[in-house]
């Protein structure tokens, strides 16, 4: 029988049970905040376990919100392709402190998305065989997309925050 | 006294050379950068650079509103850009919760496999032009062209083609549009027949592309290979299958799969994928109807026609609000993905109820396939490793967004 969404929320939650800090359905995708410190023994857990079976790293990618005390996170999307079952993991940390443990070693595919990771928002990821930037040049100081740079020139008046539906 | 004793290192006395295969080398196909060990015209290692045209989609798409964008998902594979477009059209239905009439899928389903054929047929013939065969090349461009006609009936444009809305599409499929579809479904398989006679069996073309660039299907789906590269691998995962979206059900077509994953399985998986597609838009024209409605029911989203915009009190304050960015966009997370022509291309969108992306993130295959391409080099010559890149189908455009 094909593994059940519900199924694998149970496996989590009874092998980590404290450090899963929060499960919500978005849509069609399962979505299961935990510690960072904790990430890489959740997905090798998903990785390894018979039932499991998330053999496929979808993607993943930084973000950034600004106003929460962790601002920085990174999103984790894992498939199981035999059962079809999509997750999705999201850590959070803060801004001063943004040291996450590297998937290189169970996903080689996610060498660039890591250090695409890192060229767009700083997070560093430890263990990583090449932390440098991928598309901007090693000379930047600065990470663009943070929400503090500004797309177009920041002392523009007619593009602010309130064009955009926001406060 | 040390300067004085010769010591005979082997390895160090070998005379590797460094050869740089791009940014701009013409038999790249875009702009990216690999740095090649070389020893004779073998390939002991390789380094990839890219970057080269990044643009910042992500940050760019933080400032565009929803109906914006799809100028932007244009610019990512821009050999088939209707794909594109369709899939984040459908991520913002998603978001919203839209349902589309049945029509309005299946004219979708005609353009996105007219663009998978336009895609697969570039790739295929590249290939031919990269082991040195320019004829197929030519020939099958005119129907690129013809492909590139119909586009032009429907939206307007060609290459970069920001094609239907929000919805569905900006305007109903002319006659035109339908007569150059019925015309091209007659028309290319009788083409794509001798473009095969030409390679399939070509025993000049056999001897270049067995066993070239080879990948296993568990290296492959460690490296996040998607589409037809995966498939040549033997991993039969299509999105259209297995996630099916904008009615790709109803449609009986096969996953073509191979078994060694070297540049050979990849030709033959895009040939044998362009045949389902002629038999998806066979079924697709047959089962769409000629009239009927083009878009959602939708008005808070879907523009209304200009003409009620003067004379429409409702269409008026509809129109202010989608232009002006007041209408309600639920606050939530949602990812869609599509088949694009590369494999699964990916949309992790979050949005905070502002009126563009509060983040949007692209998974392009390209970008993470590519990262495989060193390994499956290494060891081999440099004429092969021509030909595994340009099977690989690496566009610059979804590399580097």
């Amino acid at each position: 029988m094909a593994l059940a969404i519900e199924r694998v929320t149970e496996r989590i939650k009874e092998t980590f049970g404290e450090d899963i800090l929060d499960v919500t359905m978005n849509y069609d995708i399962m979505t299961y905040t935990l510690k960072r410190e904790r990430i890489i023994e959740v997905i090798q857990f998903l990785f390894d376990d018979a039932e499991m079976r998330f053999k496929f790293l979808t993607t993943m990618c930084g973000i950034h919100f600004p106003n929460e005390k962790n601002q920085l996170g990174v999103i984790y999307q894992l498939h199981n392709m035999v059962d079809n079952v999509r997750i999705r993991l999201k850590i959070f940390f803060p801004l001063e402190d943004p040291v996450v443990p590297t998937l290189t070693n169970i996903y080689p595919c996610s060498n660039w998305m890591e250090r695409e990771a890192f060229d767009f928002f700083g997070i560093k990821f430890s263990g990583h065989p090449k932390m440098t930037r991928i598309y901007n040049v090693d000379e930047m100081d600065y990470h663009p997309l943070r929400k503090e740079y500004a797309l177009e020139d920041a002392t523009r008046e007619d593009k602010d925050d309130s064009m955009f539906g926001r406060a | 006294m040390e300067e004085n004793i010769i010591v005979i290192d082997k390895e160090k006395e070998r005379e590797y050379s460094y050869l740089n295969l791009g940014p701009t080398h013409p038999a790249t196909h875009g702009i990216f950068q690999n740095v090649l060990k070389m020893d004779g015209e073998k390939i002991i290692d390789a380094v990839s650079t890219v970057g080269y045209i990044h643009r910042a989609f992500e940050k760019i798409a933080e400032r565009k509103p929803y109906y914006q964008l799809t100028t932007l998902t244009d610019r990512l594979n821009y050999c088939s850009s209707p794909i594109n477009n369709m899939g984040w059209h459908m991520t913002v239905e998603k978001l919203i919760g839209a349902q589309l009439p049945k029509r309005v899928e299946y004219m979708r389903i005609i353009v996105m496999e007219l663009s998978r054929i336009a895609d697969h047929l570039i790739c295929n013939s590249i290939i031919a032009v990269d082991s040195g065969a320019l004829t197929g090349y030519f020939y099958v461009f005119e129907q690129r062209e013809k492909i590139y006609e119909i586009f032009e009936e429907i939206c307007g444009s060609r290459l970069t083609t920001n094609i239907g809305r929000i919805g569905g599409f900006e305007r109903d499929f002319p006659e035109a549009a339908w007569k150059k579809i019925d015309a091209f479904i007659i028309e290319y398989p009788k083409v794509l027949k001798e473009f095969e006679k030409l390679l399939n069996r070509n025993r000049i073309f056999l001897d270049r592309c067995i066993g070239t660039g080879p990948i296993t299907a568990e290296k492959a789906l460690s490296y996040g290979f998607t589409g037809p590269n995966l498939r040549a691998a033997g991993v039969d995962y299509d999105v259209r299958v297995m996630n099916p979206y904008s009615s790709y059900e109803d449609f009986d077509f096969k996953v073509p799969v191979g078994t060694n994953g070297d540049t050979y399985d990849r030709y033959m998986v895009r040939s044998q994928e362009m045949w389902e597609s002629i038999s998806i838009l066979k079924q697709a024209v047959a089962k769409c109807p000629r009239t009927g409605p083009y878009h959602a029911d939708i008005p808070e989203f879907y523009l209304p026609p200009k003409n009620d915009v003067y004379h429409n009190m409702e269409a008026l304050i509809y129109h202010f609000k989608i232009v002006m960015g007041e209408t309600e966009v639920p606050i939530g997370e949602v990812y869609h993905s599509i088949e694009a022509g590369n494999g699964e291309l990916g949309f992790y969108l979050v949005s905070d109820g502002g009126r563009t992306p509060y983040r949007l993130h692209f998974r392009r295959p390209c970008f993470i396939y590519y990262q495989a391409y060193p390994d499956m080099i290494r060891n081999g010559f440099l004429s092969d490793a021509i030909l595994t890149m340009s099977s690989m189908n690496v566009i610059a455009g979804e590399l580097d967004a």
